[in-house]
């Protein structure tokens, strides 16, 4: 087993020429983009979001999106003659690194950040954003706390959101079994580990109560689950009309099997989580009949969605999802108010009555993004119609708005 | 009737473990290294069997390929992360290593597959088929898993008692010196070791991605740490050891699910382990803890 | 010749001195906005890992177990300290140091329970009852929401770190467990590492000492905890995961088992590395994880192996080195 110093040299030589390689490939990926302006020529936006590890294909289809908005932008000519220039940070989908992440983004003096993508390192960074009077907008973090502090009664104004929140698909999918599906009778199983399944799943119960849809069951399992056999098999057994399950789309492309297994015949409902199930299933014939909200369909055959879908297959070379979507819609909402306070002010970039004048102009935000018509409520969440979208032959289809 | 479902879901998943805690427990045996990159072995063969499925190649072919792959990185990864450290490497820092090994493995098919979920085109592997045997759905996939466990871990135990390599993998997980003295190649024994636990974790691979039909780069995380408690169990260094705390584990889970405390599961699970560990301080099949003074 | 010694109380004088000076002036830099945002969130964080894995250190490196929960200890004082400096039991600064004690003090129990199995078991299945507990704490917390938020977590927790605070705990850490480490009771606890069936037979009582270094490191796991809490102003179960623990680990086995200056500078490294690495983007735990594999190889012992630094004995050389020359120049002349 002895290794020869020989060759414990050679490999030293190979592993420092790899690791000079793997320096030199990141020279490709530069942390900034965009025009070659002077700093005072230019915009400057930081992106925040998890990049690396268990959850970063949602952050990096978020910065998709955004980053092909500011392209397209600074190739039309950026905002008033300035190029867009962009600053990313990993936060890893951890609190404290999230909070670091936002100083640096803070050091590289941007005017605004689009971020965070998941809920919890979003609302570690709220608090100090909002002391700091820093515009910020997520394009995905659901949870109802990023923008509301409910303990003390406490708005975010500098926060806002491109998604919907949790109690407001909760709501609209017992809605939507109620009144549009006659369900009379549903069971829930959710996430216990991850918050925005249990959001939905309290609002989902609490108006399915007030509007006569009985609740049979709530069934639930932890945060590394992968098997859901026996808590399908007590829903079977109660045979609900629909069951509703707030999760992401990979738990459901191993649970809805696990449901046909287990005799599930209930009409399946879920919420925007889902998006993108139908990737992430080879044979989604388990699926079929179900039914859940998005905030986007690829079907959606208005010319802006189409062309948002064409532009992004040149660049990226496959389909948009939600996260995606939401994340051009961030962008576009946040530099149409930047243009705005550009436009109609003469407040220096970076001085506190420009992120004042941003955020105001965001909270007037009435724009038609790729994920529908958007106005904001008094707590910084979108109002904005959503898309229904149904599991038919096998494919996912537009159902409608709802 | 609900309980058998269980049990056969209990055993599927078992097995699974089993075959991947194998690989633990024969690395422990021989180096004493806590070999973490063994769960991301797992993740490279659902992307090797994944990507071989896609060129439309018969699914066998996928299998075997995923088995070779898996063994191969597992030798490579020996060759170059661990022998370089020495014979007289602390334990520790072979263990840092593996945890190098680990996140490079993670990182580079995050980079190379993107940290999209990839679908697992699980029924080309094995058809979905239910039989209804006394009002109980039993799938095929779980039969066929079970089964190719169970006759993966006959194989492995006719080779480590039957053949000369077997006899020499024992030797030296005996006592590395005196094998050596014996003339047994113990470099190449540690390698060989390597790859048919890596191999057999390539078995799991696909097992686990039949069950669950997708694959990720973080996908191999959370069966190697279940493994790699299975491995504990059972006693860590024992082959007979790791197929039953491989069960033990799978079974436990079970059943902590069906009893309604899913939420709990790998709290209880744990706290099981910790329970056994008490009362047999080296799991299952450990070797007794005498020491010579 | 005579060898140059400082005098004990001298000794003390010189370290007490350097670290108020260490305390002044990094408090100045903080406060004078010399630093960027970043680089000062990066000096609270690398406090909070600094006090980790030196605490893991006596259980990994002087006790030369495997623990793999030790973020299990940390969600215990983190959780324990946010609990109570939300309820507003006390106020001021009675308040502060109250939360760490009761963070500190609650991970400390937790690590005498774990602390007892050890009476039993040994090596890698140890290691495991750590793990164990580590997960089951997490699985724990999120299924008691009543008490700890459970999993969207606790908000609106009063941000009590600050440099200064962080860095005397920091001191204080290190220096307790030093003396600890140099006493009677520390020498035991090595020769438990070197040899347990020798220590026992000169009559070290290994129970005893095992869970204390056990409850040692939990204690300040706890602290560091309650200063995590006080950073985020909110809390969720999942950064306290399997990984946490095995990152704190690598801090404390790249900086050298056993070795406090190690772990320190280990801690401070890695800690800051995501933001020395940031213009490499996405291949930045690459890099990580090649240079990981690559010190292993290169300086299996770690960076600083078990060498510690001092100060005095620095002084001591230097004062030995001048004398010679001084002689030799006498000779001379």
């Amino acid at each position: 087993m002895r290794l020869t110093s020989k060759s414990k040299r050679v490999l030293g030589v190979v592993l420092v020429v790899a690791l000079a390689f793997a320096l030199a490939a990141c020279n490709g990926g530069g942390t900034t983009g965009g025009g070659e302006a002077n700093d005072a020529e230019t915009i400057r936006v930081g992106l925040l979001g998890p990049y690396t590890g268990a959850v970063a294909h949602f952050g990096l289809a978020v910065r998709e999106g955004a980053l092909l908005y500011i392209e397209q932008r600074n190739a039309a000519g950026g905002i008033n003659g300035m190029q867009i220039e962009y600053f990313w940070f990993d936060d890893e989908h951890d609190p404290i690194r999230a909070l670091t992440g936002y100083n640096w983004l803070l050091d590289q003096e941007v005017t605004a950040i689009i971020g965070g993508v998941t809920s919890g390192p979003t609302m570690a960074v709220v608090p100090q954003a909002f002391e700091d009077n820093m515009p910020m907008i997520t394009a995905s973090a659901t949870h109802a706390g990023v923008t509301y502090d409910a303990e003390n009664g406490v708005v975010f104004t500098n926060m806002f959101r491109a998604c919907f929140i949790d109690p407001f698909q909760g709501e609209k999918m017992a809605e939507f079994a109620r009144n549009v599906l006659e369900a009379e009778t549903a069971a829930v199983i959710f996430n216990t580990g991850v918050d925005y399944s249990i959001g939905l799943q309290e609002a989902f119960v609490a108006r399915a109560a007030a509007i006569g849809l009985e609740v049979v069951t709530i069934e639930a399992y932890g945060v590394d689950a992968v098997d859901f056999t026996s808590q399908l098999t007590n829903i079977a057994a109660l045979n609900p009309d629909v069951l509703f399950i707030p999760d992401y789309f990979s738990i459901i492309a191993l649970m809805a099997p696990q449901a046909i297994n287990a005799g599930v015949t209930a009409t399946l409902l879920g919420a925007d989580g889902w998006d993108g199930v139908m990737d992430a299933m080879t044979d989604p014939s388990s699926l079929e009949g179900a039914f859940y909200m998005s905030g986007f369909s690829v079907e959606d055959d208005t010319p802006k969605v189409q062309d948002f879908i064409t532009r992004f297959m040149e660049r990226y070379g496959h389909e948009p999802n939600m996260f995606s979507a939401q994340g051009y819609d961030a962008a576009m909402i946040l530099f149409a108010a930047i243009e705005h306070v550009e436009n109609t002010t003469d407040h220096v970039q970076g001085s506190d009555e420009y992120r004042t004048a941003v955020i105001n102009a965001m909270a007037a935000t009435n724009l038609t993004g790729v994920t529908g018509h958007i106005t904001y409520d008094r707590f910084n969440n979108p109002i904005k119609t959503a898309v229904m979208v149904e599991i038919r032959d096998g494919l996912a289809r537009f159902w409608g708005t709802f | 009737m609900l309980l058998f479902a269980q049990l056969v879901n209990g055993l599927q998943l078992g097995s699974i473990y089993a075959l991947i805690a194998l690989g633990y427990s024969m690395v422990y045996g021989i180096i004493k290294l806590l070999n973490f990159a063994h769960g991301d072995v797992i993740m490279v063969g659902g992307y090797i069997s994944l990507m071989i499925i896609a060129t439309g190649t018969h699914p066998m072919v996928a299998v075997v390929m995923a088995v070779v792959g898996c063994a191969l990185l597992a030798v490579m990864i020996y060759r170059l992360a661990y022998v370089p450290q020495g014979p007289t490497a602390p334990r520790l820092s072979l263990l840092i290593a593996a945890i190098g090994v680990s996140m490079l493995l993670q990182n580079l098919a995050q980079l190379i597959f993107s940290a999209n979920i990839h679908s697992f085109p699980a029924n080309d592997i094995i058809p979905m088929v239910i039989y209804s045997v006394g009002g109980v759905n039993i799938s095929l996939a779980s039969i066929m898993t079970i089964v190719s466990a169970v006759s993966s871990m006959a194989g492995l135990t006719l080779l480590v008692h039957k053949t000369k390599t077997g006899q020499a993998m024992l030797a030296v997980s005996e006592d590395t010196g005196a094998a050596q003295l014996m003339g047994v190649n113990v470099r190449s024994i540690v390698t060989f070791t390597f790859a048919i636990g890596a191999g057999l974790a390539g078995i799991g691979s696909i097992l686990y991605c039949v069950r669950f039909p997708i694959v990720s780069p973080m996908m191999g995380a959370l069966p190697g740490l279940k493994a790699f408690v299975a491995a504990v169990l059972g006693g860590i260094g024992s082959i007979p050891g790791a197929m039953i705390g491989g069960f033990a584990i799978g079974l436990f889970e079970a059943l902590v699910n069906s009893a309604g405390l899913s939420t709990w599961t790998d709290g209880i699970v744990f706290a099981i382990l910790i329970v056994v560990l008490l009362v047999r301080p080296t799991g299952f099949m450990g070797p007794s803890m005498a020491e010579k003074v | 010749m005579k060898e140059f010694r400082i005098p004990m109380p001298a000794r003390y004088g010189i370290n007490l001195a350097l670290i108020a000076m260490f305390l002044i002036t990094g408090n100045g830099v903080m406060t004078s906005g010399m630093l960027s945002r970043a680089q000062g969130a990066i000096v609270i964080e690398v406090g909070i890992f600094i006090i980790l894995a030196v605490s893991l250190n006596v259980v990994a490196g002087y006790l030369g177990q495997l623990p793999l929960g030790h973020a299990g200890f940390m969600a215990v004082g983190a959780y324990s300290a946010a609990i109570f400096w939300r309820s507003d039991v006390l106020s001021g600064v009675p308040s502060i140091i109250g939360g760490l004690l009761v963070a500190g003090l609650m991970a400390a129990i937790f690590g005498i329970i774990i602390g007892i199995p050890a009476l039993r078991l040994k090596g890698d299945y140890l290691a495991i009852i750590t793990l164990g507990f580590g997960e089951i704490i997490r699985v724990v917390i999120i299924n008691l929401p009543q008490i700890t938020g459970g999993t969207p977590g606790l908000l609106n927790i009063p941000r009590h770190t600050n440099f200064l605070l962080l860095y005397v705990c920091v001191i204080i850490t290190c220096a307790v467990i030093h003396m600890m480490m140099k006493s009677r009771h520390g020498r035991a606890i090595l020769s438990l590492r070197e040899n347990e069936i020798a220590a026992e037979s000169c009559g070290v009582k290994t129970t005893y000492y095992k869970v204390m270094a056990f409850s040692l490191s939990a204690f300040f796991a706890g602290v560091a905890g309650a200063f995590y809490a006080g950073t985020l102003g909110m809390l969720t179960p999942g950064p306290f995961n399997f990984m946490k623990s095995i990152n704190i680990l690598v801090m404390v086995v790249l900086g050298g088992m056993g070795s406090m200056m190690g772990s320190v500078i280990a801690a401070s490294i890695l800690t800051a590395l995501p933001l020395l690495m940031q213009g490499l983007n996405d291949y930045r735990l690459i890099i990580y994880a090649l240079m990981l594999i690559i010190v292993m190889i290169f300086k299996p012992s770690g960076l600083m192996g078990t060498y510690d630094f001092s100060l005095s004995r620095i002084l001591e050389k230097a004062g030995n080195w001048m004398m010679t020359r001084g002689d030799k120049k006498g000779g001379v002349a």
